[in-house]
């Protein structure tokens, strides 16, 4: 492209000298601004908000993370604490326990999502009367406000007055109001995947019926005419062939619920006790709450690089399903 | 397979049987009639009264009601029924709801100032990223940058990062630039977030922009500049509008940010909706029905991006 222009600069300058001559100068030094000083022009303001909105704060984050700064005892004097806060958080059980409650929810979730939107795929694809109208009503949930969302599903799971349960209960005959989905041990942790599931399966979904279409008929008619069987079809053909486009989707979700926040502080928010308390609920509680900043910078910056890291797989995988 | 033969298209042999699109219906069907259950419940329980919201066993059947939405807009008082009968006769429907509930109506409810919060805060942002993301991602896909790539993906990382996270440090800065609860602070911090989508939304849709259509107004003596604004523009207008209105969805439903960095002025609807209470913990009437204007927009956009949902969703990289 650049050779084009290179290429194309002179002829049309000289062109618009014949065919525009009653242009003012000022018009013409517009004109000659180069391709180079209006590609950057054009670059440069999101790249200027983004370091003052998100690079700036950083830096301003780990210099904290590096203090003894809390705010609600701001009067203490501002103390560097050296690596103290990293070793407190990394020797810290508590610490350890809310990473295995969020990676315990991203794996079943993550993978409830992945059956669930494949197998919907599957079936649509089959493209059946209507199909267009019933794949829009299944992408609802995951348009919606995950707070909202995290809202709502309290009344819906309300133990006495809720209707999840009374139709539980008029399946099973367990009462009930003998069962909390929110406020029991050994429920919550389901709920919050369950509620995250209705939200996001139809995400996964979409990316797989993109996949499925991707494949071109003419393998499936070879495939026929060699009289390989549905089943082999699928294991042979449907599932490699879809499969890029499931890690983009799985690396999607799990990296959006590593980071979850909304949803699951609206649901349990944490509870009961800590049983629901992802790493995001910990560190709000760490930094809103409790008000150690500096504390909670540093859990901060270990949530980045973690998430950062996944985004470069993320964006690798990206560009390899781009390239087919 | 067989049926499908008769067919004489190129697809006839991927085709599937009647009998197995049947059942595919029939399931599909099934699983999007349990999935819209919720959202049902949540309008149904707007036109409920309060004792009908809390009712056990869950009504389905009721009597309609518009008391949650009248709550949901005014602040009321609850007086003696001696107090009311002295009072002059309702002047409009809403009075005469509240009343025979033996209240009073003091005042309108924050719900409006909020749904304003709510605009302002989303179309301000969603103006300038997407602003700022056209020129950025034109730049990015027609001029030769150093370090595209890098720069790409930079763009894209903010957004990866945890919003709780993020917030510190913004709250530490928004108080020393007094932009604590202000919506210019929601707004500068929800266009951060949204132009990276935007940027790489549009980078896609202006990457399908032939290039020739340029040249050409170049070579007739147009500047980058008219070639940008006559000539690109018209033709990604609809990406541009995609790209608008996934960014105006993010704003609308954001919830971290805005729980953590406003508490007033410019508080949002999310944070908003679930401290709608009456007496005795949440006036479930009024939260379902500040829950249904809420996403009724939202459901229009779906069904309007439905087309560009997928490159939505992946940040451009599935188109179909």
């Amino acid at each position: 492209m650049d050779t084009m222009t290179t290429i194309l600069q002179p002829d049309h300058a000289t062109i618009r000298g014949v065919s525009k001559p009653a242009k003012s100068r000022a018009a013409r030094r517009v004109h000659g601004l180069s391709d180079r000083t209006i590609a950057w022009l054009f670059v440069a303001p999101t790249i200027a908000l983004l370091l003052a909105i998100n690079i700036f704060p950083l830096i301003w984050m780990i210099r904290l993370s590096f203090t003894n700064l809390n705010l609600s005892m701001s009067y203490l004097p501002l103390r560097f604490v050296g690596l103290d806060n990293f070793r407190d958080i990394l020797s810290d059980e508590d610490v350890w326990f809310r990473l295995q409650t969020t990676a315990q929810f991203v794996i079943s979730s993550v993978a409830l999502q992945v059956v669930v939107g494949f197998g919907l795929a599957l079936l649509i694809n089959r493209q059946f009367r209507g199909h267009s109208f019933w794949t829009t009503i299944i992408l609802l949930p995951m348009m919606l406000s995950p707070a909202v969302v995290g809202n709502f599903w309290t009344l819906l799971l309300q133990p006495q007055i809720g209707p999840f349960n009374y139709l539980i209960s008029l399946f099973t005959g367990v009462p009930p109001s003998s069962f909390s989905m929110t406020g029991q041990v050994s429920l919550a942790p389901w709920t919050i995947v369950l509620v995250d599931t209705w939200m996001w399966a139809p995400y996964v979904m979409l990316i797989c019926l993109a996949g499925l279409r991707s494949i071109p008929d003419y393998i499936y008619e070879a495939a026929e005419v060699d009289r390989a069987s549905a089943w082999r079809q699928f294991w042979s053909i449907t599932l490699p062939m879809t499969v890029p486009f499931l890690m983009l989707a799985v690396l999607f979700r799990a990296i959006e619920n590593f980071k979850m926040f909304d949803m699951v502080n609206l649901l349990t928010s944490g509870g009961p006790g800590s049983t629901t308390e992802l790493v995001s609920i910990s560190l709000k509680r760490a930094a809103f709450e409790k008000w150690r900043t500096g504390y909670s910078s540093a859990l901060a910056i270990i949530l980045f690089v973690t998430v950062f890291g996944a985004a470069n797989i993320y964006v690798k995988t990206l560009n390899k399903v781009k390239q087919r | 397979m067989t049926a499908a033969a008769t067919k004489s298209t190129a697809h006839s042999i991927v085709e599937a049987s009647p009998r197995a699109k049947a059942f595919a219906s029939g399931l599909v069907i099934l699983y999007a009639v349990i999935t819209i259950l919720p959202l049902l419940w949540i309008v149904a329980t707007a036109f409920k009264s309060q004792s009908d919201a809390i009712a056990y066993p869950p009504k389905v059947i009721f009597e309609p009601t518009l008391e949650g939405y009248v709550n949901l807009f005014t602040v009321r008082t609850r007086q003696t029924p001696d107090f009311i009968a002295k009072l002059p006769p309702p002047q409009t429907w809403y009075d005469k709801l509240v009343r025979q509930r033996d209240m009073v109506i003091a005042g309108p409810s924050k719900v409006v100032p909020r749904f304003v919060n709510s605009l302002i805060i989303g179309f301000g942002s969603t103006f300038l990223a997407v602003f700022l993301g056209t020129l950025a991602a034109y730049a990015f896909s027609r001029f030769r940058i150093p370090l595209a790539d890098d720069l790409l993906f930079f763009i894209l990382s903010t957004r990866m990062m945890p919003p709780v996270a993020v917030a510190i440090p913004i709250y530490l800065m928004y108080r020393q630039l007094n932009l604590t609860d202000t919506r210019l602070g929601m707004i500068l911090l929800y266009t951060a977030v949204n132009v990276s989508l935007a940027v790489w939304l549009l980078k896609g849709f202006i990457d399908e922009i032939p290039r020739e259509y340029e040249e050409a107004a170049l070579v007739d003596g147009y500047t980058r500049l008219q070639a940008l604004r006559k000539v690109v523009l018209p033709q990604a207008v609809t990406g541009i509008a995609a790209t608008a209105i996934f960014c105006l969805i993010f704003s609308w439903n954001e919830y971290a940010f805005a729980v953590l960095l406003t508490s007033g002025e410019a508080q949002t609807m999310p944070p908003f909706i679930p401290f709608i209470i009456g007496e005795g913990g949440q006036d479930w009437p009024a939260v379902a029905a500040a829950t249904t204007l809420f996403v009724v927009p939202i459901v229009m956009f779906t069904v309007l991006l439905r087309k560009h949902l997928l490159r939505g969703i992946t940040f451009g990289a599935v188109r179909k």
